[in-house]
């Protein structure tokens, strides 16, 4: 018999950033809210103190704050005719565990997403007609429109004290920033952060050929803050030591230093660590979730009922507890019928490494997860797509993250990879480098999706997430656009030469080197429930009190990176749970 | 700020911690147990007396003798082998690592395509036995001895042979042991802290110009010019 634990109002599934802000945003509704999270607990101190957690060895090559596969990873394939092969080791993508989430790890570029972009469909139609858009390529409206989120994104970023520059307030253009950006009601938070050398070289190359560079928004703070919760935030000193590490200094916004001081002060708010949900419980009729059932440290499975669940377990665990709850019809791409699953995307990245002369100083290992400089003029829908023939866009960007020589000391192409001559390739290179990279949207396909693999079980027993996915010719001429654009910066920047990765048509997707962490669409949002998960309000179409969060309710993969939208999401949906539903819990879109 | 006030305020974190003002929910202060949770692990630099724990004398001679062609000594600076890295390989053997507790090892094991990553079920400390009783077998069986009795140039054409694919075993692909194992490793414990065993007095940070675990430099990140001051480990040392 299970155990089974007292009830609570609502159950959070994950303590990341989406669960820290559901939990924050209901508990101060009045409910009492309990996080169930699967890893450890954490902290700023001791976990991220200096020095200890600036250690290349434990936390880039040996991932200490990412999911452990051991426990539970996905299986991958390109097609539906192939054999899906489990994810062994962590490459293209890195899933965070424990109190934080990836929330810990990120790197902190916190953009919104374009407006026609939440109604690509309608748009590129509109712009375009019907007939550009390629067979099986399956766009969708999201049901829901910029100007309803603006409050809710202009919210999230000033929790995090996001460093910025406003090219837009209320319509109005705001000189130096971005001329593309969609109306914001109000300034950055902060100023942005000071450019490092790579940053410098990109604005004035992409000046120079006539484009617009802005400061990148940044979700690690230029300045002293304090957010609204009453959380301080800490200067960023450009430690270099930022995506695959957590924050030694309070700058980098994450649940830590943003929410949980706060939340954790509140009584009617608890969490457990050590928690791995398997599945939310429903009620006969099939229409109402009762709780959760999770498996404790002990190995001991519990049950926890509950009035309302909340999904905030990350894209992957979310569109999986979907599955093997059995909630929402599964997605069956030989019909194109079924949400769970569907439109899965995975945004496109291309990389290359730019090598200056000894004069040029890039000093590498200075910098901060999400300090650049980019630019719009290819983003979303910014330029005329006609004379291309591919739907998408992206934003380019000279960014300084931070690079220490156990990451990889990237050289130009056809040096050796080891030996003496490797050795003069390092020393030569290693200050004189810097990256620009160019990430684009990609578009949901019928035949790209998300279900429960066959054949390999996680150490519960509970089968794998398997993920079909693999480029498409739109999405690859887009890539290659964007390749050509990022050569010409690279020269313009005058780097003596340029390697990396550019993908082009004949290439699969690989996913043995990092590309990034944002995986999106699985329980798509929309207005329609035959093609759609969750209504506008991330509720269920199909059980009223069960919420899913994160980029899984992504239609496609957007240009900018997710996690700017995804927390606005998070607020929206909080905020209308708050005043509409918690006043009448049922739907809250009747079809 | 000179060097030395620069350094004593990174260490104190007096540049790095913010204000901790009295608002609702500063970070709590911290205690005793936590600063000690937060110091980093034990450092055991290299030892000239190394005795390994995990590698036979053959497969440690294998890895001398890999070491020394992979980073050779040279006038760049000390190599691979007077950096202590075969040592920093013997103990990785006995961290999760070496046993792969971090990956997911479950069956049924199938041949992909690339794209898709390690799919075998060996261990690293697996992959260090067979490929280098594989690698050591096909040179006594090419050249009449093992790779560490091989003169340098031949040790560099083996390597490289194995490398590219060229050198088969039934027991594991060669080239992944070596891209995906052998030189890896090397490279990690080449560039990474001292105290994991590898980068003596931190010579290859020297060498390159990283400043290893000093991570502070709002000062500096807008200045395109050589950073003026030299390394620091994880234990606070300098050079
Ligand atoms: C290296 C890296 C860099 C990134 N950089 C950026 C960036 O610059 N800009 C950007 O916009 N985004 C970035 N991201 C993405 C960003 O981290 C995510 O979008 C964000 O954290 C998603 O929030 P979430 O709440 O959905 O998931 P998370 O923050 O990951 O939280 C999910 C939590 O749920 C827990 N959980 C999972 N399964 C279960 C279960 N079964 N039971 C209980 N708990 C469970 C997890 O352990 C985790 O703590 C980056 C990600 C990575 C990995
Ligand atoms: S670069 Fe800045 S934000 Fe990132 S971890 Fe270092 S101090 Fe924190």
């Amino acid at each position: 018999m299970a155990i089974r634990n007292k009830p609570v109002d609502v159950v959070i599934v994950g303590l990341g950033w989406t669960g820290a802000i559901l939990a924050i945003e209901l508990a101060k509704a009045g409910l009492e809210v309990l996080a169930l999270e699967r890893g450890e607990d954490q902290d700023t101190v001791p976990d991220w103190a200096y020095p200890k957690v600036v250690d290349e060895i434990a936390q880039s090559a040996r991932n200490g704050l990412l999911q452990n596969l051991s426990k539970t990873t996905v299986t991958l394939r390109h097609d539906q005719a192939d054999r899906a092969l489990p994810y062994r080791q962590i490459g293209s993508f890195k899933p965070g565990t424990g109190v934080g989430g990836a929330g810990i790890h990120w790197s902190g570029v916190h953009s919104r997403v374009m407006p026609e972009e939440l109604r690509l469909k309608s748009h590129v139609t509109e712009r375009y007609g019907r007939k550009f858009i390629p067979e099986g390529m399956q766009l969708q409206d999201w049901g829901i429109t910029y100007d309803e989120l603006e409050p809710h994104f202009d919210r999230f970023e000033y929790v995090c004290g996001t460093s910025g520059k406003a090219g837009n307030i209320g319509g109005v253009k705001s000189p130096g920033g971005n001329p593309f950006e969609a109306a914001r009601s109000r300034e950055f938070p902060l100023p942005p952060l000071k450019d490092p050398p790579t940053s410098v070289l990109f604005a004035k190359a992409t000046r120079e050929l006539g484009y617009n560079p802005y400061s990148l928004p940044a979700a690690n703070a230029s300045q002293p803050y304090r957010n609204p919760y009453g959380c301080d935030i800490g200067p960023c000193n450009f430690c270099g030591f930022c995506s695959d590490y957590g924050c030694i200094n309070y700058s980098k916004a994450s649940p830590q230093t943003t929410i949980l001081p706060a939340l954790r002060q509140m009584k009617n708010f608890s969490y457990k660590t050590n928690a791995h949900v398997v599945r939310v419980n429903t009620a006969s009729d099939g229409k109402t979730a009762t709780g959760v059932t999770y498996i404790d440290g002990q190995g001991r499975e519990v049950e926890q009922p509950a009035g309302m669940v909340v999904l905030a377990a990350f894209h992957l665990h979310n569109v999986r507890l979907m599955l093997s709850s059995k909630i929402g019809k599964p997605y069956d791409p030989k019909t194109g019928e079924g949400v769970i699953g569907r439109n899965f995307c995975y945004q496109v990245l291309n990389s290359i490494n730019t090598f200056f002369d000894k004069s040029t100083y890039i000093n590498p290992f200075m910098g901060s997860g999400g300090v650049g400089q980019a630019i719009d003029d290819f983003n979303a829908d910014n330029f005329d797509h006609g004379p291309h023939g591919f739907i998408g866009g992206g934003v380019i960007w000279g960014r300084q993250t931070g690079a220490g020589p156990v990451r990889g000391i990237p050289l130009p192409k056809g040096a050796p990879k080891w030996g003496s001559s490797w050795k003069q390739a390092v020393k030569d290179n290693y200050l004189h480098t810097g990256r620009i990279e160019a990430q684009m949207s990609n578009m949901a396909y019928r035949g790209a999706f998300l279900d429960l693999d066959p054949t390999y079980r996680d150490a519960y027993g509970e089968p794998l997430l398997r993920m079909t996915l693999d480029w498409q010719d739109n999405d690859l001429r887009m890539s290659e656009f964007f390749g050509d654009k990022l050569n010409a910066i690279a020269k313009a920047m005058g780097a003596t030469s340029a390697s990396g990765r550019i993908i082009k048509r004949g290439d699969h997707w690989d996913t043995r080197a990092y590309q990034s962490t944002h995986i999106n669409g699985g329980t798509s949002m929309g207005a329609d429930p035959k093609t759609s998960a969750v209504n506008k309000y991330l509720q269920s179409w199909d059980v009223p009190n069960l919420f899913v969060l994160g980029a899984n309710v992504f239609t496609h993969g957007i240009c900018y990176n997710p996690t700017g939208l995804v927390g606005a999401l998070a607020y929206w949906a909080a905020a209308n749970i708050r005043d509409t539903y918690l006043k009448s819990p049922g739907p809250m879109v009747r079809t | 700020m000179s060097k030395d006030t620069d350094r004593r305020a990174f260490l104190k974190g007096s540049v790095l911690l913010p204000a901790l003002g009295a608002a609702a929910c500063s970070p709590p202060a911290t205690h005793q147990d936590d600063l000690a949770a937060s110091a980093p692990a034990a450092a055991t630099p290299a030892a000239a007396d190394y005795k390994p724990a995990f590698f036979t004398p053959a497969e440690w001679a294998f890895v001398q003798a890999a070491c020394a062609r992979l980073i050779p000594n040279d006038a760049n600076g000390p190599g691979a082998l007077e950096l202590g890295v075969p040592q920093f390989i013997d103990r990785q053997m006995g961290t999760p690592y070496g046993a792969a507790a971090a990956w997911y090892m479950q069956g049924p094991f199938f041949e992909g395509k690339p794209e898709f990553g390690y799919q075998s079920q060996l261990t690293p400390k697996q992959q260090y036995r067979l490929g280098i009783r594989a690698i050591d077998a096909w040179c006594a069986k090419t050249h009449g001895k093992v790779l560490a009795d091989l003169d340098a140039k031949t040790q560099d054409d083996v390597l490289k042979q194995v490398e590219a694919g060229k050198v088969k075993s039934d027991d594991l692909p060669l080239d992944v042991f070596f891209t995906a194992f052998l030189l890896k490793n090397v490279m990690e414990g080449y560039f990474g802290d001292p105290m994991y065993g590898g980068n003596r007095d931190m010579a290859a940070w020297k060498m390159i110009g990283h400043p290893g675990a000093r991570a502070d430099f709002l000062e500096w990140v807008d200045k395109p010019a050589a950073y003026p001051y030299g390394p620091v480990d994880l234990h606070g040392r300098q050079a």
